[in-house]
């Protein structure tokens, strides 16, 4: 389950800040604006939300914050049943093994070969090395890479690197899915596989939230939805 | 497990060249203050053992009746400093021993100059009375004599001694700061340098002290070398040095091979320990410290 109560985030840090100013959202002298302003909504377990809205409406600062990458300056956040304000750095980052997370720009290592990739969540998690092994291989075949394992990232089509990053953000069955434009930079036919390779995961039970602007893609995989404007949530279901 | 090793790519983020050349030579200097420290230690107790513990007697008119009026002068002192507690083997130094030290003064003939020499008696002196009680002790005897201990030049040594130690300890807390000051400005160009790495794997559930411990590693073993390096370059530096300071020490004779104190060669197995200690902690306070900014 993922659940908000009247959530508020304001990037505090200088360079995200200058991001801000630079987008015409405040001025040199003030305080940087609220990025999420009072969103509150809930996600059962299992479900399934599309997270739309315009570019720069806030749909990756709400997917940051349900992947843990920002804490909220305000509001209460629970994932997979975890109050989050109350955890500790260890215990966020322990929280953050059960999240499996698509970005948009893939974010691979890219001195690490594919299959090293998919394989850095378990070796993070300090898995045995033959239950890795056996692991990756599997997610490997399941994403249609299996001859691809000993590439690095360059050496891989987009759609391939995004294969890639869905292998590694399920390889340690996360119960929660998040995707930041995950089909943005890949074209129709890699959009509509990787879209297949998502559905299928929550059919098998995880909870996945899915940000796009695309609103093609939303129709051809009708599911609830979340819809953000200015940072704030306009419209849930 | 190599390959878990270098995730981050530690061994291209880490400058691996600076960390252990400046580690280095920060070992060096820190051998050089710490044997400088022991030598000035064990210097200064052989002189103090020396000088504190020498009792110079000098009585004139050393053959003329003494004041009691039984036996001479100069027995009467040997008299006196036999019977005083904490005066040991006090001996009367015979004309030739007299000659000998007063040759570079006096010349070959210094018995024949007519001149007043006094006898001179040299004793033990373990400081457990008082001088001054000595003093009046053997002037009653024989009135003019002299008496004189090392301990105001012992006390002298021993403030110098203390100066050496406070300066090398200065030396020691200077060099280690500056060895952390460089590991931590090494560690912050990694950090910069991985900044997009760390991020991906802060995101996939790394804990601050798996980031931090990988950091930390490279860093220790890179001082732990330079270290290594550095001390052994200073080995035979204080292997002439002691070459050079032997004949005031009396460490070896000059035409024995160099030594160096066993204390020092105790010591130097610690230096390149405490660089890599200094390494693990700064990279771990550094690095933890970065990664409070993310969240």
């Amino acid at each position: 389950m993922v659940r908000f109560e009247d959530v508020w985030l304001k990037y505090r840090r200088a360079g995200e800040a200058s991001l801000v100013r630079l987008t015409g959202a405040g001025s040199a002298n003030a305080a940087p604006p609220d990025v999420v302003s009072g969103v509150s909504f809930e996600i059962p377990d299992g479900g399934f939300r599309w997270l739309i809205g315009a570019s720069g409406a806030g749909k990756t600062s709400v997917l940051k914050l349900i992947y843990l990458a920002e804490r909220p300056i305000r509001g209460d956040i629970d994932i997979l049943g975890t109050r989050v304000g109350k955890l500790d750095r260890r215990e966020l980052a322990l929280l953050r093994r059960r999240i499996g997370v698509v970005y948009q720009d893939f974010r691979l290592l890219p001195h690490l070969s594919a299959y090293d990739n998919v394989a850095l969540p378990m070796r993070l998690a300090r898995r045995p090395e033959a239950q890795i092994k056996a692991d990756v291989t599997e997610l490997l075949r399941w994403v249609g890479l299996s001859e691809k394992h000993q590439s690095r990232p360059y050496e891989l089509s987009g759609g391939e690197q995004q294969r890639i990053a869905i292998a590694r953000a399920v390889i340690g069955r996360p119960k929660l899915l998040v995707a930041d434009e995950p089909t943005g930079n890949l074209d129709d036919e890699q959009a509509e596989r990787l879209m297949l390779l998502i559905t299928a995961l929550n059919r098998l039970g995880t909870t996945v939230v899915v940000a796009t602007h695309n609103l093609g893609l939303v129709a051809r995989y009708p599911a609830p939805h979340l819809e953000i404007a200015g940072g704030r949530l306009v419209a849930d279901g | 497990m190599a390959r878990r090793a270098d995730q981050l790519g530690l061994h291209s983020a880490m400058a691996d060249r600076l960390i252990p050349m400046l580690v280095g030579a920060m070992s060096f200097l820190a051998v050089l203050a710490i044997a400088g420290v022991i030598a000035a230690a064990a210097l200064a107790a052989q002189w103090q053992g020396d000088t504190g513990a020498a009792l110079t007697v000098q009585v004139p008119d050393a053959n003329a009746p003494a004041a009691s009026g039984a036996g001479d002068r100069k027995g009467a002192v040997l008299g006196v400093l036999a019977a005083t507690p904490g005066v040991t083997g006090p001996k009367a130094l015979s004309d030739a021993e007299l000659d000998r030290l007063l040759k570079p003064w006096l010349g070959e003939d210094a018995q024949n100059l007519a001149l007043p020499v006094p006898a001179v008696i040299t004793a033990s002196w373990s400081g457990a009375g008082s001088i001054a009680s000595l003093r009046a002790a053997l002037d009653e005897a024989a009135p003019g004599t002299l008496a004189e201990t090392g301990a105001r030049w012992a006390a002298r040594v021993a403030a110098l001694t203390a100066s050496l130690k406070t300066s090398a300890a200065a030396i020691l807390v200077i060099v280690a700061l500056v060895a952390s000051a460089v590991i931590a400005i090494a560690t912050h160009a990694g950090l910069a340098q991985r900044r997009e790495t760390i991020a991906i794997i802060h995101g996939l559930g790394a804990l601050d002290s798996d980031i931090a411990g990988r950091f930390a590693l490279r860093a220790t073993l890179l001082a732990g070398f330079g270290a290594i390096i550095g001390a052994g370059l200073a080995v035979p530096v204080l292997l002439w040095l002691a070459r050079l300071a032997a004949p005031f020490a009396g460490v070896l004779p000059q035409t024995g091979a160099p030594s160096l104190p066993p204390l020092l060669w105790a010591v130097l197995p610690a230096i390149p320990i405490a660089a890599a200690l200094i390494g693990w902690v700064t990279t771990q306070f550094t690095v933890r410290g970065w990664l409070r900014g993310l969240a």
